[in-house]
């Protein structure tokens, strides 16, 4: 497959992933923030910033921040290439230049997500709206993948679509665990208390993991088995995981020539989530954990896009 | 459709009964599902300088159907036969005269075609000099333009030996008209068209390197916002090739290859839909970002082929088109069975004499002009546009040519008043590689506009299928 071909159609899959993934990060961001006050109330807002690393950008366009600033800067700012109104642009428009190379129901999906994207009021989803437009966007990711799944012939363009898919999701599901890093709470006293449990149940809410942890632990929520879920536990289908499995098994059916560092990196973060020991994650201290995992994603990103995607 | 004494021409009866015995309101409501269909497939062609930049990231705007008429344009198949022997011969000599242009120049000795015509061309290319080409082949896709007069002549309009397009919506219109009324095709026979993309790959395949045991071919389109990236794509997926960009090319070790996935791939033919200008920034156009750098030396190495060749554009002129006849006397020491509409080069003091003067009574184009633009209709434009044009006829007359208008035959097609007579032509695609090959039909392209003789799609012409029947 020309490597033009598979870089559009990795990076497709990979928009449509990340706008599910703002959508769930706004989601929870929007029910916490009813939770929290003064100070917290600040943390609660800015942790997406943190995590999706916008912070700068954010403070560039708006002085204050607000939920509803918060929601335009992360949903709608088409200036903001990690919006979710640019992932759906940029997937369509990569969608648009492999037509030929993919179902035609998978380009018509992306180009009705595209075409209702632009026709949404913004005001709805900053206001009243906001929940339903996350549905909706979360709904169109869960369309795109199915249709992709149950159409797309198997060979390189699936290979790299899941590829892409799964990378983004690890990506967003490492993110997302981290939030609970940057949102301190206010004392050594609110540790196990309702505040601390609202946080994590809202954690588990926006990667669709509460009524999974429930039925695997049946027991309350405690972030080490939090954390067990999200990064080990591969029946978990957003766990890093089971992402990894994922993606390891995509790699393995890609033919390349000099893949060899990609390949490798993928098999060593495969083997590290497979085989990792939570008590000893937590010694040495979640983000840190979180961070390393982060990085090697990042470079792993930067292997695949050299062994198979063109970059010079 | 009907003959001089107002019957019916004997081809034309099966889809005359046709016409009369099917109720109107189900011929409308099949022309409105064939647009459906057409807008579902996105068979669409981009405008220029249409609805640019009106909504970012969206080109929608840009892309417009083109109008699809669902009464066929009939040709018997005797008629056609006779056209197939006029078209080899036309193409043969091209063939025969640009490999001499390139080579030992004779025509050009023995005065047949004045030398300044050919060397002073722009489109002469002097990197193609001594370059011997496989089968000695540099047009291998012609898309020849014909009108038919009234009284039965075929003449050729023009000759598109660069990148001649058009040859999807033959095969997209054929496909749509088996499917709106296949009771037609059980009528009688029409001849098929639909093995035209495999006719397509043997001819690339053809102009390999001879060394080459099994080549790759690719074809290079520049990119997804050109006007015919349907077509490109389309033919593309239908002969099973890469549809390759500029950047995924490079020149290595004196071959080209293409970036994928498992590494670098070997190209053997590039079947190119770019003009020569952008094939290469080293050698031609400096800004292009189309083109592979390198790949002109490759080309002149012999390690790839081009189809079609560069340099052609000097034989498909309009101002080397009044020579064709003389060619295929000069190669081939025969009668051209194919006739030339006359006409008057405006280079000519007497010429351009006699083209002022009649003016208004006549068809003036650009030397390099196409697509319909820079045409002036004599019989159809305002007494100002004439003096514009006049002015521009005197400041640069090189640049024109003149024809007289023709009495053009006419095709019943579908109007907004019910069917009506509308002028056509028809392109057929001449593919030249081990040996011509030809597939039975072409692209009509009819003029909506009463009375209007201009059928290009940029403006306002449709297309029909083409039937050739026994």
């Amino acid at each position: 497959m020309l490597s033009r071909v598979a870089d559009r159609i990795f990076w497709m899959s990979r928009q449509m992933e990340r706008a599910e993934n703002m959508a769930r990060i706004l989601g929870v961001t929007s029910n916490l923030v009813l939770l929290d006050t003064g100070k917290l109330q600040e943390q609660t807002l800015l942790a997406p910033l943190s995590i999706t690393e916008t912070e700068a950008a954010y403070r560039e366009r708006h002085d204050k921040l607000t939920l509803p600033a918060l929601i335009e800067f992360m949903a709608l700012d088409e200036k903001n290439p990690s919006s979710i109104y640019s992932c759906l642009k940029w997937a369509r428009e990569n969608g648009h230049a492999v037509r030929w190379l993919i179902t035609s129901e998978m380009w018509e999906t992306l180009n009705a997500s595209w075409l209702e994207m632009r026709a949404i009021p913004r005001n709805r989803v900053t206001g009243a709206g906001a929940t339903e437009f996350f549905d909706w966007v979360k709904e169109r990711s869960h369309l795109f993948r199915g249709v992709t799944y149950g159409t797309i012939v198997r060979g390189e363009a699936f290979n790299f679509s899941r590829l892409g898919t799964f990378l983004e999701r690890a990506d967003n599901t490492a993110r997302i665990l981290d939030v609970k890093y940057h949102i301190l709470l206010p004392s050594v006293e609110d540790v196990g208390g309702a505040l601390d449990y609202y946080q994590w149940a809202a954690l588990l809410r926006s990667v669709s993991a509460f009524e999974t942890y429930r039925q695997l632990y049946r027991d309350q929520i405690f972030p080490i088995k939090v954390a067990h879920l999200l990064i080990l536990e591969r029946r978990m289908p957003r766990s890093l995981a089971a992402c990894f499995d994922q993606v390891k098994e995509a790699m393995s059916r890609i033919r390349g020539q000099k893949d060899e560092p990609a390949k490798r990196l993928a098999s060593e973060l495969h083997a590290r989530l497979s085989y990792a020991d939570v008590e000893e994650v937590f010694q040495g201290g979640l983000h840190e954990f979180l961070t390393a995992v982060l990085d090697d994603i990042g470079e792993l990103g930067s292997r695949i896009q050299r062994a198979y995607l063109g970059a010079v | 459709m009907h003959a001089a004494d107002g019957g019916v021409r004997p081809h034309f009866r099966a889809l005359a009964d046709w016409l009369a015995e099917t109720p109107a309101d189900r011929v409308a409501e099949k022309r409105r599902e064939a647009d459906l269909l057409f807008h579902r497939v996105g068979i669409t062609f981009a405008v220029y300088g249409d609805a640019q930049g009106s909504n970012e990231g969206s080109n929608a705007g840009a892309e417009r159907l083109i109008p699809f008429d669902t009464i066929p344009r009939v040709i018997p198949k005797a008629e056609w036969d006779a056209l197939v022997q006029g078209l080899r011969q036309r193409v043969s000599a091209l063939n025969r005269f640009l490999h001499d242009i390139y080579h030992e120049q004779e025509i050009l000795k023995a005065d047949v075609v004045p030398a300044a015509q050919v060397l002073t061309n722009e489109a002469y290319q002097v990197s193609m000099l001594g370059l011997d080409l496989p089968n000695g082949v540099y047009s291998h896709v012609s898309g020849i333009d014909l009108v038919r007069h009234e009284d039965g002549t075929y003449y050729v309009l023009e000759d598109n030996l660069r990148t001649p397009s058009g040859v999807s919506y033959m095969l997209e219109n054929r496909k749509m008209m088996m499917r709106l009324f296949p009771e037609l095709f059980a009528r009688q026979h029409v001849h098929p068209v639909e093995h035209y993309p495999g006719l397509l790959l043997e001819t690339l395949r053809a102009a390999a390197p001879p060394a080459v045991r099994d080549p790759v071919v690719a074809l290079l389109t520049p990119g997804q916002h050109n006007s015919a990236y349907f077509e490109h794509a389309f033919l593309a997926q239908q002969m099973g090739v890469e549809l390759v960009e500029g950047g995924d090319l490079f020149v290595k070790d004196g071959f080209l290859h293409m970036r994928t996935t498992s590494g670098p791939q070997r190209v053997d033919v590039i079947y190119r839909r770019i003009d020569d200008a952008f094939l290469d920034p080293l050698a031609f156009r400096q800004d292009s970002l189309l083109g592979v750098p390198g790949l002109l030396s490759v080309y002149r190495a012999g390690n790839v082929g081009l189809a079609n060749a560069i340099g052609t554009g000097v034989a498909d002129d309009k101002s080397t088109y009044p020579y064709v006849p003389e060619m295929i006397r000069f190669y081939l020491k025969e009668e051209p069975i194919l006739q030339n509409v006359p006409t008057w080069q405006c280079k000519r003091p007497q010429d351009l004499e006699l083209v002022l003067d009649k003016l208004p009574e006549l068809v003036v184009k650009e030397v390099q002009g196409s697509g319909g633009y820079g045409m002036l209709i004599g019989p159809a434009a305002k007494k100002t546009e004439i003096e514009a044009f006049r002015a521009r006829i005197k400041a640069n007359p090189a640049n024109y040519i003149a024809q007289p208008t023709l009495s053009l035959s006419t095709c019943p097609t579908f109007v907004e008043q019910g069917l009506a007579p509308r002028h056509v032509d028809l392109r057929p695609y001449v593919l030249s590689g081990k040996a011509m090959k030809l597939v039975p039909g072409g692209l009509t392209r009819v003029a909506l506009r009463e009375g209007s003789l201009v059928v290009n799609s940029s403006q306002g012409g449709g297309t029909k299928d083409t039937w050739v029947v026994d």
